[in-house]
């Protein structure tokens, strides 16, 4: 898949997001069309929401929120600022935030890459369930609450309760992560997670060492009822 | 839900375009609240010795001259009105707090919206954008403006109930969220001498800011006591006389975003709002902080 001559232009401003939605999601399997291009975004929810097939898509300016969200195999770039929600419920594929996204980013994604150059507001990767999240910069407040399965790399720092309730998800922190959120707790970096991350990192197009970030994940306390805690219900 | 819009002009020239720069960002936000909307405009100084309210009264045939001469009559003073729909502005030298008392004992119905040098606010029931015609505000002029589009979750859909809420002179509050120990304060602020119009939550947040600032405390400091004292989930925007202060609890779970350019800030729930405005593409845009406060103009 490459950028190409073909490219198709949209314009959110004349068609409405779910005209454009519609198309996009109804574009043939066996379509030359792979390469679509949306312009005047203007701050709208919900674009390019529900894409199932690997068209390569260029969102030219801010976004509202949900964008890109429960994408699978597509590869969506915002060539600005995201919303609340961006790639929320990601299933595969990548979506790529050039500027900095809000609040939740990467919420509940199963699978796929989301990566924000900038920085992401409170909550990003909460809930998530197998997605990898790479942040340039920093993550808010409550980042990786109640996360599960994936992988979420900060190059910058991370707020305050990172992890909180985390089950079983892999969080790798460049700058400070001096606040961790209940039963968060800081792991041993093995070979393993140092491989894993240099692919991430390689992904995103960052250049940082995977030996400059520490590793953070589950304590494991919070899984099952602990009787000597019983006087705290 | 809710909407909340402000903008704030940097540059002097753009003054004129106040109102129908700011109209599209409050349609903007018409799906975050279509029950009511208000907006607070700041506009046309009057004089020191003067003051300016912004009155409303439910009968759109109410007779406002009466007010006027009856004012003048009664204190001595000179006062004149510009009736705009449903809402008056009245500019008076009477001194605030007869015309108050006088109101209430002559003109029962009235309601005084806000008062000051410089604000005028107008709300109402209804879709924005109808509101926003009704008191011809696309025409506008002036140098900063802030907006509410309410989805009514805690009190009745009525115009009182509206925003913004004026709390002292030429301040008022907007309200994004629920607050959840607004009756408990309610009953407290009420022993302090309060007086309350509505049962809704945002009214209590108006009134404690009020309450805290006739006490003494800078716009901060009774912004900060807020952070302490207000249970429940919020993104305040004051409007002050010489621009307006954004304010997000510490869990920050109700939307904001700011934007500024060498022309104008902005304030919104939603960046779809500020998009309209001339230069959003290149502006620098960012989230305010949880429990932080920001101010422009030089207030607090």
């Amino acid at each position: 898949m490459g950028r190409n001559a073909s490219m198709q232009e949209l314009d959110l401003k004349a068609l409405g997001v779910t005209a454009i939605n519609q198309k996009l999601y109804h574009v043939p399997k066996d379509s030359n069309e792979r390469h679509w291009v949306i312009r005047n975004p203007m701050g709208q929810h919900a674009i390019a929401c529900g894409v199932d097939a690997p068209l390569m898509i260029d969102v030219m300016g801010h976004v509202g929120f949900y964008c890109g969200g429960m994408n699978k195999e597509a590869e969506i770039t915002i060539h600005g600022h995201a919303g609340v929600g961006v790639a929320e419920n990601m299933m595969s594929g990548v979506v790529w935030v050039k500027g900095n996204a809000s609040e939740s980013a990467g919420a509940t994604g199963n699978g796929g890459l989301l990566v924000i150059e900038g920085d992401a507001s409170s909550r990003c990767g909460i809930s998530m369930k197998g997605t990898d999240i790479v942040v340039g910069g920093s993550v808010g407040h409550m980042s990786a609450f109640m996360a599960q399965r994936g992988n979420l790399v900060v190059c910058g720092d991370a707020g305050e309760a990172l992890g909180d309730s985390i089950y079983e998800a892999r969080l790798y922190v460049r700058g400070r992560a001096d606040n961790l959120g209940s039963d968060c707790i800081e792991k041993e970096m093995r070979s393993e997670h140092l491989e894993d991350l240099a692919k991430l990192l390689e992904r995103a197009k960052l250049k940082h060492k995977p030996e400059g970030f520490r590793r953070y994940g589950s304590a494991r306390k919070l899984y099952n009822f602990n009787v000597d805690h019983a006087d705290a219900y | 839900m809710c909407g909340i819009v402000g903008l704030y002009l940097k540059n002097p020239k753009l003054q004129p375009q106040l109102g129908a720069m700011f109209k599209p960002m409050l349609i903007e936000m018409t799906a975050r609240g279509p029950d009511s909307a208000g907006v607070a405009v700041y506009r046309n100084p009057v004089k020191d010795n003067e003051v300016k309210f912004s009155l409303a009264h439910d009968d759109k045939a109410f007779n406002w001259r009466h007010v006027e001469a009856g004012l003048e009559e009664a204190l001595n003073c000179e006062a004149s009105i510009h009736q705009i729909g449903t809402h008056c502005i009245l500019v008076t030298d009477g001194k605030e707090e007869d015309v108050v008392k006088w109101l209430k004992a002559h003109a029962p119905g009235v309601r005084v919206v806000g008062s000051g040098h410089t604000v005028e606010i107008f709300k109402e029931t209804g879709l924005p954008e109808k509101v926003y015609d009704r008191f011809d505000l696309a025409s506008a002029s002036g140098t900063h403006i802030i907006g509410h589009t309410r989805m009514a979750t805690e009190s009745a859909v009525t115009t009182a109930g509206s925003h913004p809420f004026a709390t002292g002179a030429d301040l008022c509050l907007v309200h994004n969220g629920s607050l959840s120990n607004h009756n408990r304060l309610r009953e407290n602020l009420k022993r302090e001498g309060m007086e309350f119009q509505t049962e809704n939550d945002s009214e209590v947040a108006a009134a404690y800011m009020t309450w805290k600032l006739r006490g003494g405390a800078t716009l901060k400091e009774a912004l900060e006591g807020g952070l302490k004292d207000l249970d429940g989930f919020y993104t305040f925007l004051v409007g002050t006389a010489d621009g307006f202060a954004v304010v997000r609890d510490p869990i920050a779970c109700k939307h904001a975003v700011m934007a500024e350019t060498d022309d104008w800030v902005a304030m919104a729930t939603e960046w779809r709002a500020i998009a309209h405005l001339p230069g959003a593409d290149t502006a620098r845009v960012w989230e305010p902080e949880p429990a932080t406060i920001y101010t422009w103009g030089g207030h607090a």
